[in-house]
């Protein structure tokens, strides 16, 4: 077996007396759609900011396969972190409200293309080309998500829904390896959240990534992923399949057994 | 390409247009020394609040020491063009004091805008200062005598030309792959690291790109006014450029002219009412604060572009 594309070992973060992640180890191998449940304050958003870097963890290692070999995310900036491909969306939403749809799309763009300083502020023709082939790879992504008639509105002004949508939208332009979507489907009625899971099935065949899924709505998770990890007060509680989730006596009580619908 | 070049063109149009307008007014005798002199001012203050706009407006970050990088690109002007008092002595003092500025703005800036937060507002102010402090203690510098007898090298029109290129590079920045990433930054700092954007080298590029800038202010003011001393640059003078940003609006540049302008006519009206002006003058600012918090145009910008869009979609609906 190839080692997974991300691995987590034993990751801890404290704050202050506070455990909010608890000797978790996860692994994400590559091309897979992994969902990760459980109930309000399990420690799920904290174990994504760990995985991201926005949050140093307190103990624990995490490494990312690449083509060089194995490589150490720990204690790196979410900026490299991301630059090593691993991109995300956040629970509550943060697009660059001000500028436009088009623009989000392109500061994801900014690490891969290159044209130089003098080049820029002269606008040489090297300027326009650059600028051309950003505009074109950035509308063909926004073309793909049905985004094109917004492309010109500040992303404040766009609904809800398309808000959560621009956003994964804009994590994809950094071309990641892993996808990590927290909550994608918060606020949506149940069309939109279908259309989204139609969505995020679609992203990880066509874009050949690894998608990683926080979400509430069970139906959603059960049905678009592979493997499911189920958090309970930081700890992780169960790790299988969806079925096999389903039948877990532990999980059953201190999650499902909450919720009518299963 | 044609459209591009067919916007280039308009504002070339325009920029000569006003050379033409002023040269002709000069010509004619409309202009004296007394509105050539605030003309000059407008200008020079462009050239500032332009940059002091790319580090608030734009990167997001507060600066409130502006003149101290203005006063590097001044007395570097000041000291070399008394030794090489020629056009290209000017423009050699000209990129020494740029030099000069950047250097200090990387070395103010690395470790403070690392730091999420309005760091740099504290350490900005305070390098102004220690640069004014230590260009009144050299003795290169003259003290506080400061400079005078600087050669005049430069004319309304250097100015003119220099306050259209330094705009140029500005707008054009902004409008670029880094100007994007910079207005990331300020937008949302979290979520631009997040894209893998280095926010630190962004707000870093701006700040120095603005201090360099200020620097170009600098030396024009040394070459037209002939006479500078270390209290030209003190934090009131920070304070006066930060006014032009304020009033015209914060991440516009458009309005940066239109403040820098309606300031500094103002000034001139008001220089026969004494200390009165003083009054009026902050009485007007209060006003539009009130009646305009965004500043006169919020973070609208002219352009050809939508101009000539706009007119297009109106004769489609005609
Ligand atoms: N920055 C922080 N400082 C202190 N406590 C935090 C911080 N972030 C999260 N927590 C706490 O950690 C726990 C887990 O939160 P979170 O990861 O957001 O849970 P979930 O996403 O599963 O709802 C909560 O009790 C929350 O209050
Ligand atoms: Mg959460």
């Amino acid at each position: 077996m190839t080692s997974p594309l991300l691995n987590a070992q034993q990751l801890v973060k404290n704050f202050g007396g506070l455990t909010a992640v608890a000797n978790v180890s996860v692994h994400f191998n590559q091309n897979e759609l992994v969902g990760l449940i459980g109930p309000n304050d399990a420690g799920k958003t904290t174990l994504f900011n760990l995985l991201t870097g926005e949050t140093p963890v307190t103990s624990g290692a995490i490494t990312l396969s690449t083509d060089q070999g194995v490589q150490s995310l720990t204690g790196k900036r979410p900026t490299a972190i991301a630059q090593a491909g691993l991109s995300r969306t956040f629970q509550n939403i943060r697009l660059f409200k001000t500028l436009s749809v088009l623009d989000n799309v392109r500061i994801a763009m900014t690490n891969h293309y290159h044209d130089g300083f003098f080049s820029s502020i002269f606008r040489t023709p090297k300027y326009y080309q650059t600028e051309a082939a950003m505009t074109t790879a950035a509308q063909e992504l926004l073309a793909f998500f049905n985004l094109t008639d917004v492309a010109n509105q500040p992303a404040k002004n766009l609904p809800y829904g398309t808000q959560r949508r621009l956003e994964i939208v804009r994590a994809l332009a950094t071309k990641p390896k892993i996808l990590f979507l927290d909550e994608p489907a918060a606020g949506m009625n149940p069309e939109e959240t279908a259309d989204l899971t139609r969505l995020i099935r679609q992203i990880q065949h066509d874009f050949h990534i690894t998608v990683v899924l926080i979400e509430h709505d069970m139906s959603l998770v059960m049905s678009v992923v592979e493997r499911l990890y189920v958090l309970n007060h930081g700890a992780l509680l169960a790790e299988g399949t969806p079925s096999e989730i389903q039948q877990n006596p532990a999980v059953i009580k201190a999650y499902l057994g909450g919720e009518p619908s299963c | 390409m044609k459209a591009n070049l067919k916007y280039n063109l308009a504002w070339l149009a325009l920029m000569v247009a006003v050379f033409v307008l002023i040269d002709a007014c000069e010509f004619f005798g409309i202009i004296n020394s007394f509105i050539e002199n605030m003309l000059v001012t407008i200008g020079i203050n462009i050239i500032l609040a332009t940059g002091l706009n790319l580090i608030i407006g734009f990167s997001g970050q507060f600066s409130l020491g502006h003149a101290g990088f203005m006063a590097i690109g001044a007395y570097a002007t000041g000291i070399i063009t008394q030794n090489i008092a020629t056009p290209l002595g000017f423009y050699l003092s000209m990129v020494v004091g740029i030099a000069i500025a950047m250097v200090a703005a990387l070395i103010v800036g690395i470790p403070t805008l690392r730091l999420h937060g309005d760091y740099l507002a504290i350490a900005t102010m305070g390098a102004a200062e220690i640069i004014r402090i230590l260009i009144n203690n050299f003795k290169i510098t003259n003290g506080a005598a400061g400079l005078f007898n600087i050669p005049p090298l430069v004319t309304w029109a250097t100015v003119y030309v220099l306050m259209c290129l330094t705009t140029i590079m500005t707008v054009n920045f902004i409008h670029s792959r880094r100007g994007r990433a910079v207005m990331a930054v300020r937008e949302d700092e979290i979520a631009a690291e997040a894209m893998g954007i280095n926010t630190t080298r962004w707000k870093l590029v701006a700040f120095v790109f603005g201090a360099g800038t200020a620097a170009i202010g600098g030396s024009l003011h040394a070459a037209y006014i002939q006479t500078i001393a270390p209290g030209d640059f003190n934090i009131m003078a920070s304070i006066a450029i930060l006014i032009i940003v304020v009033l015209g609006g914060v991440g516009s540049i458009t309005g940066t002219f239109v403040a820098a302008i309606v300031l500094g006519a103002l000034d001139t009206i008001l220089q026969n009412f004494g200390t009165l002006r003083m009054i009026i003058y902050s009485l007007a600012l209060i006003l539009i604060m009130i009646f305009k918090p965004a500043g006169l145009l919020g973070n609208w910008e002219f352009s050809f572009k939508r101009l000539s869009q706009s007119r297009k979609k109106a004769t489609v609906h005609d």
